[in-house]
């Protein structure tokens, strides 16, 4: 991903973030982030554990994608400007699925002197299917 | 799971947000931003979903559920929200956490059974009391196993 310096002007209702492609999910990426967050449930990585339970195999974490997805808002508006950030999941994510990342301005709006944005994301999954629905509020500096 | 334990709250637990497990947890959310990893100097914030690691290095008396036994084969995780007044918290701020159970309430599943709804909301405070970073989330307990 690349990152942009957006500005007041540049934001309008319907204004589109860059869509994103991420690589194919791996477990290794699950690992990564259960390591990094702590959460170690073997339900993501362990595959007899995994079958035990119901399903065909380790599903994804989450949480990664809605940090991923928070990557990608914050690529767009800032590191710094976020102020809420919201996700629901909806169908689970697979090892091989290719998520898009992707979302567009659907307010703009000023409060107590500040101006901000409110955008709505969404996560498809390669089959079309929807993995995880996001909202997010940004403050915006400048013009 | 049901209504009488609305109102619980676990022990406020202290957290550091740690440079070292910034970095680490921004490289897992596939980010590159300098804001979370700037070579030479202290990142200048904390990747937006990072503190919700931190309820799994709590001990149990920190958790709102307390005595609670949950069936874990039966819990989503349906909703994750967070709300910073400001920034989110930068490398160095010692938090202090405490979470609650907001609300538990019902509805009935798509494809039947009885779905209960948890909301946790986790306040974090920095050293002057201010409350810096909200999470709630939502956890639902289904009344069959999510896999079956």
């Amino acid at each position: 991903m690349t990152m942009t310096t957006v500005t007041w002007d540049d934001l309008e209702v319907g204004t589109e973030g860059p869509t994103w492609e991420d690589k194919p999910l791996t477990v290794t990426d699950f690992v990564r982030y259960q390591g990094a967050s702590g959460d170690m449930n073997p339900i993501h990585h362990d595959t007899e554990f995994a079958q035990k339970a119901g399903f065909p195999q380790p599903f994804a974490v989450g949480m990664l994608q809605a940090g991923v997805l928070a990557t990608w808002a914050t690529d767009w508006l800032g590191a710094t400007n976020v102020r809420r950030f919201k996700v629901q999941w909806r169908e689970q994510a697979w090892p091989g699925d290719v998520l898009t990342y992707s979302g567009a301005v659907t307010a703009k709006r000023e409060e107590g002197g500040q101006r901000l944005v409110d955008v709505e994301m969404v996560v498809t999954r390669q089959t079309g299917g929807i993995h995880l629905k996001g909202w997010a509020t940004f403050v915006v500096a400048g013009n | 799971m049901d209504k009488s334990i609305e109102g619980n709250r676990g022990k406020p637990f202290r957290m550091v947000v740690e440079e070292g497990k910034v970095r680490e947890f921004a490289r897992a959310v596939k980010s590159s931003n300098p804001a979370y990893v700037a070579e030479g100097q202290s990142p200048a914030t904390s990747p937006v979903t990072f503190l919700a690691s931190s309820s799994f290095w709590q001990g149990p008396e920190s958790s709102p559920f307390g005595g609670v036994s949950l069936n874990w084969e039966r819990i989503l995780h349906g909703e994750q929200e967070f709300t910073f007044p400001g920034a989110p918290p930068a490398p160095g701020t010692e938090l202090t956490a405490q979470a609650r159970i907001d609300r538990v309430f019902e509805k009935e599943g798509k494809r039947g059974g009885t779905m209960t709804f948890v909301e946790v909301v986790t306040e974090y405070r920095d050293s002057s009391g201010a409350v810096v970073a909200e999470s709630r989330s939502t956890v639902i307990e289904t009344s069959q196993a999510p896999g079956s």
